[in-house]
């Protein structure tokens, strides 16, 4: 029924300076569809979400998004204003560091009651209510509903920086290495927590990492970025069991080594 | 015009003046946005009311009445000094009562007797930005307002109720301005906000130091922030004022003795003074 | 029975009374005179006028006497009536390069065209309290060189730019520069404002937010490139007439800071620049608006930013000290209806407690 991708983008690139960020990207990102991108560190994973997220102007190329009614936007070409809207509404990131998704000073509740309220919503009840009920979601005591994120461990801190993103219903949701910087094990049950949501929920998500055990678990679809350029790209376990770049066969092969 | 003070009259240079009715102008016509104002080096300090005098300066004549309180006072030494200061200045008529004056400047503030048409408030204000305490960053917060961003603001009356129960702002409560401008009303106690609202008298607000000019035009809708099910309230008393017996004022406490001995009296002198009758 | 407190006026006249009395001090000893201040603690005019933003020692030097010494009160009482001067228009820009030098050093060069000069410092001098100041004795006579100075010397600072190896600074050609006597501070400010905001900033402030930048708060690998201190001539162009004329002299003291840059995107490795400007001999005030200048161009450069003196909003938030001391004083003034709201609040939260 739906004709029209959700995402669109084409021959995106950003340079700085002489420097190339990333080149010529070109995908289309359907409903409920996630996908993932992986390469190292300095690959442009990292500034092609900046630029797919609107946190950052390419330097050439097109965003579209695809509104709840239908029609399409293109995302550097519409007023900050709608921008800011769409960001706050449609659209949600999840920050690596969960401290710069999060509002530090206030409480759990507050954070995750935020977006409801940036929307209009102004009864107390229901946002408390709301918020409750998130936390609940991503597996958060009731009780600590009142505390403060600065008390909590950095596995919570993530889950409430996603319970504050998912709140006010996005679909489309872009998450930066979800799973960086945390234990082994906290990593697994966070997986676990964000397949849950992202299959209970039909979100569509970009989801950067350098983790290929994170793509394989969320991600339908891969692209491997390596200097700024997608070498390869397709369905996450083909490209993963089949791996025709060298690259894409040298990082497959250099998890199954470790 | 200049007066015996060897300064021109009400002491600004008639440049600076037009400079601040173009901002005042401006003000009016978007009610509850700050507009900057290039604000002047006055002879009192800043935060002591150069903003507030700035736009008194700029909208006085000769043929005006004023009227300066300080926390609801005409005695009060700040008080006491820019009446003065405008007496010397402009040589305009000064007065304590309410309904005599033409332009009242007030700091923390809004007279209990009812404003007509006609009349200027002046608000003295510290800090003209409600979103200050949430976002440290000019630049930010003018993009906040530009996009009517206020969301965080509510972020705080909700922690508020959270923690205590209820809204704990007792002064400066925040307000939205005619459906659109988040606005500070300067730290005046929340009993005066509803007098904000919808007020025959035009509302300015001068802040000298952070160089920002607002106004709430007459008749202009001023909504305390609240939620639904917290609703805004005022503050009340449970005694009356040992003086008057005004049971609808705003109360200061004073303490008269060392044993815990205290009464309530009008924070408004000039109505407890009309009250008890000439 | 109570009566509200009244009498203001007259409590403000009398403390003003005593003000007066106590600026005088003891009648036997003999009064200040301003040519004692502008002549004898010249560096606190120099302070004042800079900060004050008037080229006036006679000014300066009564609102000194006024203050009893009280710099910053002194630079409110100057600004005070700076505010109510007509303007004419704006000069043109100094030329440094033509100034008659008093003082010129690098501590970059060993040696330099024209030479080192010291000048009237305290540097190298002992701090050791001199008791024959305080006997009144007359000073050693200094001799005079045999040749004057040149006066044209070389700015060091441009020979590193003809080998290219500092960033050029090119004026702003025909833009107006900014004036935050008239128009606001807006953010992003550009380097016109900055550097007018600093040149009024409190020395102490920026003494400590160029501190900190040399004490890894945003450090910034400076070099003292040059200093120079001497009297420089002040042109107006008049329309009238067609061609500028002279206004007269003024003694003001640049610093040039040389600082490490490695390079980024768009520009290769090179030497940037900081640069203060004060009025008279104010070396401290020059170098730390210096540092702090360069400081707070790290975003331009796309250094990364987290220390408090390479953050111009900041720095140029609060470094006016007449802002500063105002809004700090501000709290003695009476508070007592906020005061109300909060021991209300207090009082019913703590019933809400005891339920």
């Amino acid at each position: 029924m739906n004709e029209t991708p959700l995402l669109r983008v084409t021959g995106l690139s950003r340079y700085y300076g002489e420097r190339v960020g990333c080149r010529d990207i070109d995908f289309d990102l359907w409903p409920g569809e996630v996908m993932g991108i992986v390469g190292e560190s300095g690959s442009g994973k990292t500034t092609l979400l900046d630029c797919l997220s609107g946190r950052r102007p390419p330097s050439a190329g097109r965003v579209e998004f695809t509104l709840r009614d239908g029609s399409q936007v293109d995302l550097f070409a519409m007023p900050e204003p709608r921008r800011r809207l769409l960001m706050r509404t449609d659209w949600g990131i999840v920050h690596q560091n969960p401290r710069d998704g999060l509002r530090m000073g206030v409480s759990a509740g507050a954070n995750v009651g935020e977006r409801l309220m940036a929307v209009g919503r102004r009864n107390y009840r229901q946002i408390r209510g709301a918020a409750a009920a998130w936390l609940e979601k991503v597996e958060i005591e009731a009780g600590r509903i009142d505390d403060q994120p600065t008390t909590y461990s950095g596995g919570m801190l993530q889950r409430l920086q996603i319970a504050r993103t998912l709140v006010s219903g996005p679909r489309l949701v872009f998450m930066d290495e979800p799973t960086g910087g945390l234990d082994v094990s906290v990593q697994a049950r966070l997986l676990d927590l964000l397949r849950g949501l992202v299959t209970d929920l039909g979100l569509a998500a970009v989801v950067v990492t350098h983790d290929l055990a994170v793509v394989r678990l969320l991600a339908h679809r891969l692209m491997v970025m390596r200097r700024g350029e997608v070498v390869e790209a397709g369905l996450t376990d083909q490209v993963l069991d089949d791996p025709h770049h060298p690259y894409t066969q040298l990082l497959v092969s250099s998890i199954l080594q470790t | 015009m200049t007066t015996a003070t060897g300064y021109n009259f009400a002491y600004l240079d008639e440049q600076t003046k037009r400079m601040i009715r173009r901002a005042i102008l401006k003000a009016v016509a978007i009610p509850g946005y700050q507009v900057p104002f290039g604000s002047r080096e006055m002879p009192l300090p800043y935060g002591w009311g150069t903003g507030g005098i700035q736009v008194t300066a700029s909208v006085i004549g000769s043929a005006d009445v004023l009227k300066v309180i300080d926390q609801g006072a005409d005695d009060t030494t700040n008080a006491v000094s820019i009446r003065r200061f405008f007496a010397r200045t402009a040589g305009v008529a000064t007065t304590r009562r309410t309904t005599e004056a033409t332009i009242i400047q007030t700091r923390h503030r809004i007279p209990e007797t009812p404003l007509r048409e006609g009349q200027i408030l002046v608000y003295q204000v510290p800090i003209p930005e409600p979103l200050r305490w949430l976002e440290p960053r000019e630049s930010e917060t003018r993009k906040m307002h530009a996009l009517a961003d206020y969301g965080v603001m509510h972020v705080k009356l909700y922690e508020d109720i959270a923690r205590h129960g209820r809204i704990a702002t007792s002064y400066d409560y925040p307000v939205l301005v005619n459906d659109r401008y988040l606005m500070r009303p300067s730290p005046i106690p929340k009993f005066d906000n509803p007098k904000m609202h919808m007020n025959p008298a035009l509302q300015l607000f001068g802040a000298g130091r952070e160089k920002r000019i607002y106004a709430v035009p007459p008749y202009t809708k001023v909504v305390s922030l609240d939620f639904e099910d917290h609703p805004f309230e005022v503050q009340r008393w449970d005694d009356c004022c040992a003086l008057c017996g005004a049971a609808d004022s705003y109360l200061d406490e004073v303490i008269t003795d060392d044993r815990g001995g205290r009464i309530f009296v009008c924070s408004d002198s000039d109505y407890c003074t009309g009250r008890i009758g000439p | 029975m109570y009566v509200a407190v009244k009498g203001g006026e007259r409590a403000i006249d009398n403390a003003h009374a005593w003000l007066g009395e106590t600026r005088r001090g003891d009648r036997q000893v003999p009064e200040l005179s301003l040519a004692q201040i502008d002549g004898q603690l010249a560096l606190a005019v120099d302070r004042v006028m800079t900060e004050g933003s008037v080229y006036d020692r006679e000014l300066a030097a009564l609102a000194i006497k006024q203050a009893q010494g009280d710099q910053v009160e002194a630079v409110f009482l100057l600004r005070a009536y700076r505010t109510t001067l007509p303007r004419f228009g704006y000069s043109l820009p100094i030329d440094t390069g033509a100034m008659r030098v008093r003082r010129r050093i690098s501590s970059t060069f060993k040696d330099v065209p024209g030479g080192q000069i010291l000048g009237p410092t305290y540097d190298y001098t002992h701090r050791l309290l001199d008791f024959s100041l305080a006997a009144e004795a007359p000073p050693v006579a200094a001799p005079m060189a045999e040749d004057p100075v040149d006066d044209t010397l070389p700015r060091v600072i441009d020979v590193l730019g003809r080998e290219g190896l500092i960033e050029s600074e090119a004026a702003g050609g025909d833009s107006p520069v900014g004036d935050l006597t008239r128009e606001p501070m807006a953010f992003p400010a550009g380097r016109d404002l900055r550097l007018q905001s600093l040149a009024r900033g409190d020395e102490g402030f920026l003494l400590a937010m160029a501190y900190s930048s040399q004490r890894g708060y945003g450090h910034t690998h400076p070099f003292a490139g040059e200093i120079r201190m001497g009297e420089v001539t002040v042109e107006f162009f008049a329309e009238e007439l067609g061609f500028a004329v002279e206004l007269g002299d003024i003694a003001v003291t640049e610093s040039q800071m040389v600082n490490q840059f490695r390079g980024s995107a768009e520009q290769p490795p090179q030497f940037t620049r900081g640069y203060g400007l004060a009025f008279g001999r104010s070396e401290r005030k020059a170098m730390a608006m210096a540092l702090v200048d360069r400081a707070m161009r790290a975003g331009e450069l796309g250094e990364e930013a987290t220390a408090p003196a390479q953050d111009p909003e900041f720095v140029l938030g609060h470094c006016d000290n007449v802002e500063a001391s105002g809004f700090t004083q501000h709290l003695k003034l009476p508070h007592y209806v906020d005061f109300q709201g909060e021991l209300e609040l207090i009082r019913r939260l703590r019933r809400k407690d005891g339920e």
